[in-house]
This record gives C-alpha cells, sequence and structure tokens, in this order.
C-alpha cells in the first residue's frame, strides 16, 4: 500500500509543528505554503539577506520564534515543503494548488489546515485612504522589509496586537503619535479573569503597555473613531490626521502620518467553507466558525483544523493544536499514537480556550459601531460599497443575508471576497434589518481563494 | 370548517417559481389585469436566473426561436420605463469569433438563414474582422456582429421584475416550497411546506431544473436534465470591451464566452458544465473547469492571460435531449401551463416569455408561435 498522503496548509506555528508530528511518525508530509519564508505571519522570517536580531524582531517571543524556524529547518529533509504556494481549491479530494502560475492537484487522504488569520476591520471614514494599513500589515511591513508605515503613526483599534505593533514600532526608533483602544478600561477589566488563565502573556502584555507609556506616547481607552482625515501630499491625498472621541464623548482629532488598524482577529476559514466543512456561529467572536472537536477534526473525515484558523488563541495554543491535529490524524489513518501525548495537549490547549474568551471580552469586536457608520463610508473596499449600499440591500432590496446583499450591491464581490470587509458588512446589514447577527450569515467562499493568474497552466492544459 | 376558509390566497393564476421566467410572467400577467400569486421556494432569481453569464443575445439560436427572441429583445430596450429598475442591460452587440472555415461558413450561413426574422448580423472576416474588433486574437477567421445584442446583470434581472410585479399588485412569496398540487373541478390547489394552500384556476409550472417531478405527476415526464454551467471573473480593469463575445465552436470545451462590465471585471464562462445535486440545490461546480477555460479564453482575447481571475461560480440550469425549452400549455391538463428547460439560453428570452405567457393566461393565446416548444413533442417518448 502507499503511504498516505498528509497535506498541511500553511507554515507557521501550527503548520509547523503538524508537519514535524508527521514526519516524526514517518510520514512525508506535503506543506504548502503561501510565504516565501517559513515561519507564518507572527514569526515571520525576514529575507535571506536581512540580519536583524531575532530579540529585535520577535521581542519576548524570540526564543519560541528561533525554535520554531530551527526545528523546521531540521524537518526540511523529511518534508515534501512547498513555498510560494497557494491552495485555492477543491476538486472532488483533489485540493488544487497554484506556484508561480502553475498549477497542481493533490489528492489527500488527511489534511490539516493551519491557515492563520488576518485582521478583523471595522471601517471608518477614510479608512480606504493611502497610508492607511491593517494592524497585521503594519507589523509585517516591519518584520519582512524593516519598513515603517510611517513616521508619525497613529495605531487604533483594540486587542494585544494594537499595543505589541505600537511597542515593536517603538523599539525600531518610530515613536508612535498615540495609541487609541476602543475598549474601556472596564471592559477590559471583565476579560481579566479569562486572560489570568496565562499570566505570562497577561503580564508581557502589560509591560508593552507599561513601555509605551514610559516613552510618552499618548495611549487612551474607550475611544470611538470617527473618521481618518487626508492630507495632500504631493499629487495623492493620504492619512493626515485621526478624529476620535474619548469614553465622555469630547472629540480629539490627533495629527499623523499614518493609520494602522485592528480589531482582534478573525479565523481564515475558506478553505474549510471549499470543503464543505459544516460551520456554527460563535458567539464569543461573532463569527462563522468550523465545527471542530477539541482535537481538531471537523465534520469531513480526513480534515482538520489547527492555530489561529480554528478560533483565535495564538501562537503557543497553535503549536500545541497543530500537534494534536497531527496526532488526530495518524490515529485515524490508523497509526499508532501515543494516547498519553493526546492527553498532554488537550491540557496544555485547556486554558488557551479561557485565555480566547478573555481576550473577545477584554478586547471586544466594537460591533455596535457598523450600525453607527454615516451611509457614505465605503465598507467593501475591493468594490467601493458604501454601508449606504448595503443598507439598501437590506432594506428595500430586501435581502435577508449577507450573499444576497452581495448579489445586488457586490458587497464581499472583490479580490478578497468579503475576507476584509465580510464581519462588518453582516452587522450592518443585521443592524438595517433589527435581526441577530447570525441570521445576516457569512459570505460563501468560492474558488480561487486568492487571485489566480489567468495564464496558469497545468494539471488539465 | 369549509374548503374555502382553509385557503390562504386565491388569484387568477398561481406561479409556482420565482426565476426569470416566473417573475416576468407576474408581471406581464399584472399588466393584463390578471391577479397573481407567486410561489418561489428560495430567493427570486437565486437558481439559473441569478447565476448565469448574462447574455441577451439572438444570433445562433434555433431560429424558430427568433420570433420570442425578437420580442424579448424589444422588451429589454424598454425595461427601465416598464418595471422601473435598471438591470444593468447595454445593447453594446454580440460577437461570435471562429477560427476555421467549417465554423466561419456556419456563421455566414446562419446570417443568411435569420434574415427573414429580421435579425440583420454584420459579417467581417480575417483583417476586416479584426480592425473592427482589435482585442482579438490575431488569426481570427471571421466575425459575425448582431449590432443590438448586448448583457446585462443576472442578479437584478428577476429581483426587479418581481417587485415590479409586487408593486403592480401581484402576491409574491419568497421562500416558500410548493409541496403539493391538487386539481378539483375548477382549481389548481397548491399546498406549501408552511402548510398554506392556494387556490386558482391556472397554474404555471417554472420551477426550472426542478420541473420534472410536476411535470411527470400531471402526466407528462419529459427527459429533463440539470447541469451547471461554470461562470468566473477577472480583477476590474479600464472598461474597453463594450461587446460580448464568444467563440463559435462545435468543440464543447473550446464554447467561452466573455463580457466586460462598466464596473470593469470581465464575466467568462463556458466549456464543460459541471453536475448538480438537485436534492442539495447545489451545483458542483468543478475549478478544474474554470483552468480548462483559460487556453481558450486566451485563444479569444490575448490579453486576458495577463489578468487574474477572482471569483468563479456555477448554476443549475435544465436541458432537453433537443436543445428546445418547454413552454405553453400542457397537452393533457387544462389551465397547466409549463415555461422550464430553456437550455442554458432563457435569460435573454425571460421579458419574452413573460410576456408571451402572460397573453396565454389572459387571453388563451398569443401571437408567438409556440408550437416548437410544445411539452406534446415528448408524450409519446414517455408514454
Amino acid at each position: 500500500m502507499d503511504a498516505p498522503v498528509i497535506v498541511v496548509i500553511g507554515a507557521g506555528p501550527a503548520g509547523t509543528r503538524a508537519a514535524q508530528t508527521l514526519a516524526c511518525a514517518g510520514l512525508r508530509p506535503i506543506v504548502l505554503d503561501e510565504n516565501q519564508r517559513q515561519g507564518g505571519q507572527i514569526y515571520r522570517r525576514q529575507p535571506e539577506n536581512f540580519t536583524r536580531a531575532p530579540a529585535k524582531l520577535y521581542g519576548a517571543s524570540a526564543a519560541a520564534a528561533t525554535a520554531l524556524h530551527a526545528d523546521f529547518e531540521a524537518l526540511r529533509p523529511s518534508l515534501d515543503y512547498q513555498p510560494e504556494t497557494l491552495a485555492w481549491g477543491v476538486s472532488g479530494d483533489m485540493l488544487l494548488t497554484e506556484c508561480r502560475g502553475h498549477a497542481d492537484a493533490v489528492r489527500f487522504d488527511g489534511l490539516i489546515i493551519a491557515s492563520g488569520a488576518t485582521d478583523r476591520i471595522m471601517p471608518c471614514p477614510g479608512w480606504t485612504l493611502p497610508g492607511v494599513f491593517s494592524l497585521g500589515g503594519s507589523q509585517i511591513a516591519l518584520k519582512a522589509q524593516a519598513c515603517a508605515i510611517g513616521q508619525a503613526p497613529v495605531f487604533m483599534g483594540t486587542g494585544p496586537l494594537l499595543y505589541l505593533v505600537a511597542w515593536q514600532y517603538l523599539q525600531a526608533g518610530v515613536k508612535p503619535r498615540a495609541v487609541l483602544d476602543t475598549s474601556s478600561l472596564t471592559t477590559r477589566l471583565r476579560g481579566l479573569g479569562g486572560l489570568r488563565r496565562r499570566p505570562a502573556v497577561l503580564a508581557q502584555g502589560l509591560r508593552y503597555m507599561a513601555g509605551l507609556a514610559r516613552a510618552g506616547i499618548t495611549l487612551r481607552s474607550g475611544i470611538r473613531p470617527v473618521r481618518i482625515e487626508s492630507r495632500q501630499d504631493g499629487e495623492t491625498p493620504c492619512a493626515g490626521a485621526v478624529i476620535w472621541k474619548d469614553g465622555q464623548g469630547r472629540t480629539h482629532r490627533t495629527d499623523c502620518d499614518a493609520v494602522g488598524i485592528g480589531y482582534g482577529l478573525r479565523s481564515e476559514t475558506q478553505l474549510a467553507d471549499l470543503l464543505k466543512c459544516d460551520f456554527a456561529f460563535d458567539a464569543t467572536s461573532r463569527q462563522w466558525l468550523p465545527v471542530t472537536d477539541r482535537d481538531g477534526a471537523t465534520s469531513r473525515a480526513g480534515v482538520y483544523l489547527a492555530g489561529d484558523g480554528a478560533g483565535i488563541r495564538g501562537a503557543d495554543a497553535a503549536e500545541s493544536a497543530g500537534a494534536l491535529a497531527a496526532l488526530r490524524c495518524l490515529q485515524d489513518i490508523g497509526r499508532p499514537v501515543m494516547e498519553g501525548e493526546m492527553t498532554r495537549l488537550r491540557a496544555a490547549l485547556e486554558p488557551m480556550n479561557g485565555f480566547r474568551h478573555g481576550l473577545e471580552t477584554g478586547f471586544p469586536w466594537p460591533w455596535r459601531h457598523a450600525a453607527g457608520l454615516p451611509d457614505d463610508t465605503v465598507v467593501c473596499r475591493c468594490e467601493n460599497v458604501t454601508a449606504g449600499d448595503i443598507r439598501r440591500a437590506a432594506g428595500p432590496l430586501d435581502s435577508p443575508e449577507i450573499n444576497r446583499a452581495k448579489a445586488f450591491v457586490r458587497v464581499g464581490m472583490g479580490r478578497c471576497q468579503g475576507r476584509m470587509c465580510g464581519l462588518a458588512a453582516a452587522e450592518i446589514l443585521a443592524a438595517a434589518r433589527g435581526v441577530a447577527i447570525e441570521e445576516a450569515g457569512r459570505v460563501r467562499s468560492a474558488a480561487p481563494l486568492k487571485p489566480l493568474p489567468a495564464k496558469i497552466r497545468g494539471v488539465v492544459t | 370548517m369549509s374548503l374555502s376558509t382553509q385557503i390562504a390566497g386565491r388569484a387568477d393564476v398561481i406561479i409556482a417559481g420565482g426565476g426569470v421566467m416566473g417573475a416576468a410572467t407576474a408581471f406581464f400577467a399584472r399588466q393584463l389585469g390578471l391577479s397573481v400569486i407567486l410561489l418561489e421556494r428560495d430567493l427570486v432569481g437565486q437558481y439559473a436566473s441569478g447565476t448565469n453569464f448574462g447574455n441577451v443575445r439572438r444570433q445562433g439560436r434555433f431560429l424558430p426561436q427568433l420570433p420570442l427572441s425578437n420580442r424579448s429583445r424589444e422588451l429589454w430596450g424598454r425595461l427601465p420605463e416598464l418595471i422601473g429598475e435598471n438591470v444593468e442591460f447595454v445593447a453594446s452587440g454580440h460577437v461570435r469569433v471562429s477560427f476555421k472555415e467549417e465554423d466561419s461558413q456556419r456563421l455566414e450561413k446562419y446570417a443568411q438563414d435569420c434574415k427573414p426574422y429580421g435579425l440583420e448580423l454584420e459579417i467581417y472576416s480575417g483583417r476586416q474582422a479584426l480592425e473592427r474588433f482589435p482585442m482579438l486574437s490575431p488569426d481570427v477567421h471571421l466575425v459575425s456582429f448582431s449590432p443590438l445584442d448586448g448583457h446585462a446583470n443576472p442578479r437584478l434581472a428577476a429581483p426587479a421584475f418581481a417587485r415590479a410585479a409586487r408593486r403592480a399588485g401581484a402576491t409574491v412569496l419568497e421562500r416558500t416550497e410548493v409541496l403539493n398540487i391538487s386539481k378539483n373541478s375548477e382549481d389548481f390547489v397548491v399546498e406549501t411546506a408552511g402548510g398554506q394552500r392556494f387556490a386558482a384556476p391556472q397554474l404555471q409550472i417554472s420551477v426550472g431544473a426542478w420541473a420534472r417531478r410536476i411535470a411527470a405527476a400531471f402526466g407528462e415526464d419529459l427527459p429533463l436534465v440539470p447541469k451547471a454551467p461554470q461562470m468566473a471573473v477577472t480583477e476590474p480593469v479600464p472598461y474597453r470591451i463594450h461587446p460580448v463575445i464568444g467563440y463559435a465552436t462545435q468543440e464543447e470545451e473550446a464554447g467561452v464566452y466573455l463580457r466586460q462590465v462598466e464596473r470593469g471585471n470581465i464575466v467568462f464562462g463556458g466549456g464543460r458544465r459541471s453536475t448538480v445535486d438537485l436534492e442539495a440545490k447545489r451545483a458542483r461546480l468543478d475549478p478544474l473547469n474554470t483552468l480548462r477555460q483559460m487556453p481558450h479564453m486566451e485563444r479569444l482575447l490575448p490579453d486576458f492571460a495577463r489578468l487574474r481571475i477572482i471569483r468563479t461560480w456555477a448554476g443549475i440550469e435544465s436541458y432537453l435531449n433537443d436543445d428546445i425549452p418547454v413552454m405553453g400549455p400542457s397537452h393533457l391538463v387544462p389551465g397547466l401551463f409549463y415555461a422550464f428547460g430553456f437550455c442554458g439560453a432563457g435569460f435573454q428570452l425571460g421579458p419574452g416569455v413573460g410576456a408571451t405567457m402572460a397573453d396565454l393566461l389572459a387571453r388563451g393565446q398569443t401571437e408567438i408561435p409556440l408550437a416548437p416548444f410544445s411539452i406534446a413533442r415528448f408524450a409519446s417518448a414517455a408514454a
């Protein structure tokens, strides 16, 4: 019998540990990763000829990052590693991939999806101006290319990444003008119970905040974004100031030359959707997530999820979840596994769930802002669809859920397939119709998951 | 409790199925003064009507279908005033391109044959074709151009007709599935999944791919097969290609077509069709078919290769083995009417089918010749 083909999607913390577990069991997993180099988003590696020290790039997580990189390099001979490769579609039991214009089809016996997460975006007027980046994008610019989004950026949003990115910019010699958090101190206290499940991480977060405060950076909580104003920079208008309201309702203006925004993370679940895995509404994060059991097994036999792609629990949890999903996959294909190791990993992941709940409670997605967005605010930036367009789809055009609104006004229909705007658009639709957010549904995924070159050849051509 | 108290609604006609055929019929039937109840299982225009390519094409059709198609084209041109909404119809022309002598001969013959039906086509060969349509591949052999055809947005058309019908007084019920149909001495009684009952002396079946079971229940089984045409769209690029362009060929896989929308995206489709799960109401989109379309798209439009594909989709259409729809009265049951099985070419016909079916429902006759579309042609096969 041929050796079973196990495919791992993503080479971040979860994908790396999954691949390692499979390789240790004597298999040769296929690892498909969109990036040029292994590491994922959080432990993204700088290009080969860059020489910044890990401590500078990854701060307190430097040890974890270097261990993940080193372990992967040691594994390389045991892996079929395909970097710069996009898993863009599913045909029957085959995964369709693309690498530099070449298509391939991979038949799999097991599939571990460790596709990670992207920023959760709440639009505000002006967010599509040049000079406005997501927090993740701001971080990638710094980590991968040693570039800052500006010399005087404002970071706005909520969640631990807000403070981490601001702190990393400060370390890189860029002093942020302000760090503006939509969650209030009271809200954060409510999340403390969950956050305490991981005291070291909580302490690290507090140290970043303290470091920013010591550097004299304005840190404000309980704010509400009003708009991002433009300034004229040569021909092109770009982000020039953030107008925001404090908890008492007073309006402030912070001048800047760039803005990084992000409101926590959202799981990348499109591939599980194409594989027709069952989804359920997750009230904690107010988003639809693939249904998994505690080991990451989905409703589709042979398909597993691990890491932030299954629910936002962070990098440490992702490493454990990657290993656990791989063990479960091995078990399901009839390979002997150490039950004790599975039990240990499940136990290690247990506090992560409480921590995740604490994060969502302490730094909540400010979903109520969606209802208050002015009609002319662009929500879907790919298709230039405004909040008013979505409300027209919800009301006069009577769209009961987001895919109907998509059909009528093109929201979520563009290049990103609603990955950026989908959550906010659903909130706007639900608010306009006065229904619960779960009734607004989720933007259906379609191949190709990311834009595919028309020049693509291979498999059938 | 008497029978009448259980009836949730009574009208001159019940239309089962809110695709573009049902929705347009509801609208035109109201124009002719009939009371109308339209029952749609899911959302209006959700399946074939909303997912098709959006072709408003007459050239290339089965010739006896041209009177219907011409009527429809005339209505497309008056849509905003008729239904009060713009469904992005542009009469930007339709181009059929051949790369082979034998295909060119077919195009030239059709251009002659369709003249008596009032369809005037322009033929350009070789260099002439390229001068007229410079976006095409340099080795184009011949082009047949239909200047008054064009395209529209299929996602908008059927819902716009349903809204217009509703504004005109029709009862349009979405998410209302028909479970059972019976006929007493006067009326068809339609029972829905929600337990409601509706009655009317006339009933139109326009439920597309799901029509076979209903027709069979009335003793008129027919070889209706569902298939999923597969579409895709590129990222937006500057709006340069105005006409619809199709590859005229006998090879199924090469038969691709494209249109650019004003927003800039190029919508394309064609080639192999995918399969359908009727029970799950899902087209089984196969992304491999998208890969198969690529070389043919590039053959047609060389610059296509520089673009990127951002989305694919498939719809659920129904086909008959003679590639001709079923439209008109039932062969067996008085008061029963059919309009389904448009074999992948129904979108353009939508308004014309609606107006023509409304003629039949309101007046019992129409000027449009419908004999070729009669369900009676399957009577012997089913017997």
